[in-house]
């Protein structure tokens, strides 16, 4: 058991050295890191100054040793518009991406896990089939186009919520701005999260309703019902935690989709998070703040990822053998 | 009365009819064989019993009671109470019938709960007991092992443990040893035994193995193709099969090729959805058909507890009578 959280980290920190020499070879190499500091108007001898003195001369292994021991003492560059260091500027719209993306993963759990059950238990009810149409829709759908009829509906024709923007946030704890406290930054959080979820919501659909049609159809439930115990416990007791365990690992890599997502998102309706800074990064080749953006996402998958796999462990039995990993 | 009557029940997948119009009965106490080769309609029939028949499926029969209680008239909900409990079922795979995600103990608790209710303590007791009755070495550290912690022969002990949980007064084991390794099996089969003489128990026990069944079962069905072809007696039916069928089963055995070079088989497979014959369903393999055979359906003959369905019996010699 703790061989394998062991044998777990040991690949996440092997997967996020990987993740930071990607961003260390984007940051050197997007551009002329020179030039973007210094403009044209400046002599080649303080060009070729400057690039003694920032290290762009040195050996790439020696440069990424050096990017390393400073990204693990915190330190990611500055940012070349926001004059700023990058992990400080992403910091402060990290909040922002988070509650989005939370918000976005709660409506696709609350409404895809009853809608693919419902449509696995009653797989002839109309209602069913309407769920297995809509969602193969939803599927095909872009996020933008969805986000586009959100906002002409919602904000433009009936005037009900706001089309951009995150409204009122309130300080906690002294860094985290939330607008999960205050009304007017949950009006603003309801269009991008729903339009998010639209996204996610079919695959877990269909992968939950799948999944719970094998179930059902498998030994162990044919024997539940034999038990005589009531349905409600073979459909929700005994199918459904088995429909959950790839639904966990899927999940998981989905929540990669939802950060990537959140950057459409983001960008439709001006939401102040990463995935806005991102675009706002790539159009003004900020090339430290593109690299940092690269790390703090990939740090945040792999967190996910590795927390998915013990949660996985704690859900299934089968993978804790005794004495594997010892 | 009968612990259990079936009359000409059958169970129907859109036109094919799995199981075609069978009746028969089971007593207290008494052990009934059901064989015959697969697809022959012995598990569907099982399973209609229980109640475990999905969509598409249609169960239909002139009567389908237990003690006295028509299974097919009652609603879902009170023929739940009578499943698990009072008819109870073993399965042929004991390896995917249990539940991966549970321990043993949740398992064995989770009937208790549902049919005979008791606090935490009462029902953990009384599952310790049953994994003792059914011979599981420290049933205590047992109960907290997951399904894929067991051998296929301890899962059937934890299957079987749960099975006569609620002390069910009919047991169906559908092939409960197909799965297991032959020196398990026969534990198993004495087990089974064992337990439906202490507690005089109905045992329906289907099964491939016909040795088995002269040697545990009072009576026996040979099913083919959906139908009852020959019922008696386990000893009568197996010294002197009347129905062709029995006797090509029984020719079938490797001990009855003892000293030949080659082992006798019948011909062909059971007929499926589209190739059913017009007459006798086994006509087409039968070595003894006559023109009478292709064209006109058997009507069962011969007394109540000697049943065969054929045309052509055959005598004690076993050649046919014409």
């Amino acid at each position: 058991m703790i061989g394998f959280i062991l044998r777990r980290l040991l690949q996440a920190v092997l997967v996020m050295l990987t993740i930071s020499f990607a961003s260390f070879v984007i940051q050197g190499k997007l551009g002329d890191p020179v030039t973007q500091m210094v403009g044209q108007n400046v002599t080649l001898a303080e060009r070729a100054q400057l690039t003694e003195s920032l290290g762009l001369n040195d050996p790439l292994l020696q440069q990424y040793a050096r990017y390393l021991s400073d990204a693990l003492s915190g330190d990611l560059g500055v940012s070349y518009y926001h004059k700023q260091a990058t992990l400080a500027v992403i910091g402060d719209r990290l909040p922002a991406t988070l509650e989005l993306s939370f918000c976005a993963l709660l409506i696709v759990l609350l409404t895809a896990t009853p809608l693919g059950v419902f449509a696995a238990i009653r797989p002839r009810h109309i209602l069913s089939r309407l769920i297995v149409i809509v969602s193969t829709l939803g599927l095909s759908v872009p996020i933008f186009v969805v986000a586009m009829f959100l906002v002409y509906f919602f904000a433009v024709e009936w005037q009900w919520l706001p089309s951009f923007g995150r409204g009122e946030t309130h300080l906690l704890f002294g860094f985290w701005s939330s607008g999960l406290v205050t009304k007017d930054g949950l009006q603003h959080l309801l269009l991008p999260s729903v339009s998010l979820a639209f996204v996610l919501a079919p695959i877990f659909v269909r992968l939950i309703r799948a999944q719970m049609l094998e179930e059902l159809d498998s030994d162990y439930v044919r024997y539940a019902w034999s038990k005589g115990i009531p349905a409600h416990r073979v459909y929700f007791v005994h199918a459904l935690k088995n429909t959950m365990l790839p639904v966990i690992t899927v999940g998981g890599i989905q929540v990669g989709t939802l950060i990537a997502y959140t950057i459409l998102t983001e960008t439709i309706f001006q939401w102040p998070g990463m995935g806005l800074l991102f675009m706002e990064a790539v159009s003004r080749v900020d090339a430290p703040l593109i690299s940092a953006y690269l790390i703090v996402v990939g740090l945040i998958f792999v967190l996910i990822n590795t927390l998915v796999d013990l949660i996985y462990l704690w859900v299934n039995p089968r993978v804790r053998i005794p004495g594997y990993g010892q | 009365m009968s612990l259990l009557t079936l009359d000409k029940l059958s169970v129907t997948f859109g036109n094919f009819r799995a199981v075609d119009q069978i009746s028969y009965s089971v007593e207290a106490g008494e052990v009934l064989g059901i064989v015959g080769e697969s697809g022959s309609g012995k598990s569907v029939s099982s399973l209609s019993v229980m109640g475990l028949i999905d969509h598409p499926g249609k169960v239909k029969a002139a009567q389908l009671t237990f003690m006295g209680q028509d299974l097919l008239a009652m609603g879902e909900k009170q023929r739940r109470k009578i499943t698990g409990s009072d008819i109870a079922m073993i399965f042929q795979d004991p390896m995917t019938s249990l539940n991966p995600c549970y321990t043993v103990g949740y398992q064995i608790i989770e009937a208790l709960k549902t049919h005979q209710g008791g606090n935490k303590k009462q029902l953990q007791q009384r599952a310790i007991e049953l994994l003792t009755l059914v011979g599981i070495p420290a049933p205590e550290t047992r109960m907290s092992a997951y399904p894929h912690q067991l051998s296929g022969g301890m899962s059937q002990r934890v299957m079987i443990a749960i099975a006569i949980a609620c002390n069910p007064k009919l047991l169906i084991a559908d092939e409960p040893t197909t799965a297991l390794d032959v020196t398990i099996q026969a534990q198993i089969i004495d087990l089974l035994i064992n337990l439906q003489q202490q507690k005089q128990m109905g045992l329906v026990l289907i099964t491939h193995d016909l040795a088995l069944v002269a040697e545990v079962a009072h009576r026996v069905i040979v099913m083919y193709a959906g139908q009852i072809v020959e019922s008696g007696p386990a000893a009568e039916v197996f010294s002197t099969p009347k129905h062709p069928y029995t006797q090509a089963l029984l020719a079938s055995l490797p001990e009855s090729a003892a000293g030949k070079s080659r082992l006798m088989a019948l011909p062909g497979v059971v007929p499926g959805q589209f190739d059913r014959p017009s007459g006798c369903l086994l006509s087409p393999r039968c070595p003894y058909a006559t023109e009478r055979c292709h064209e006109e359906v058997p009507p069962a003959q011969g007394p109540l507890t000697r049943q065969v369905k054929c045309h052509t019996p055959l005598d004690m010699n076993g050649s046919p009578i014409k």
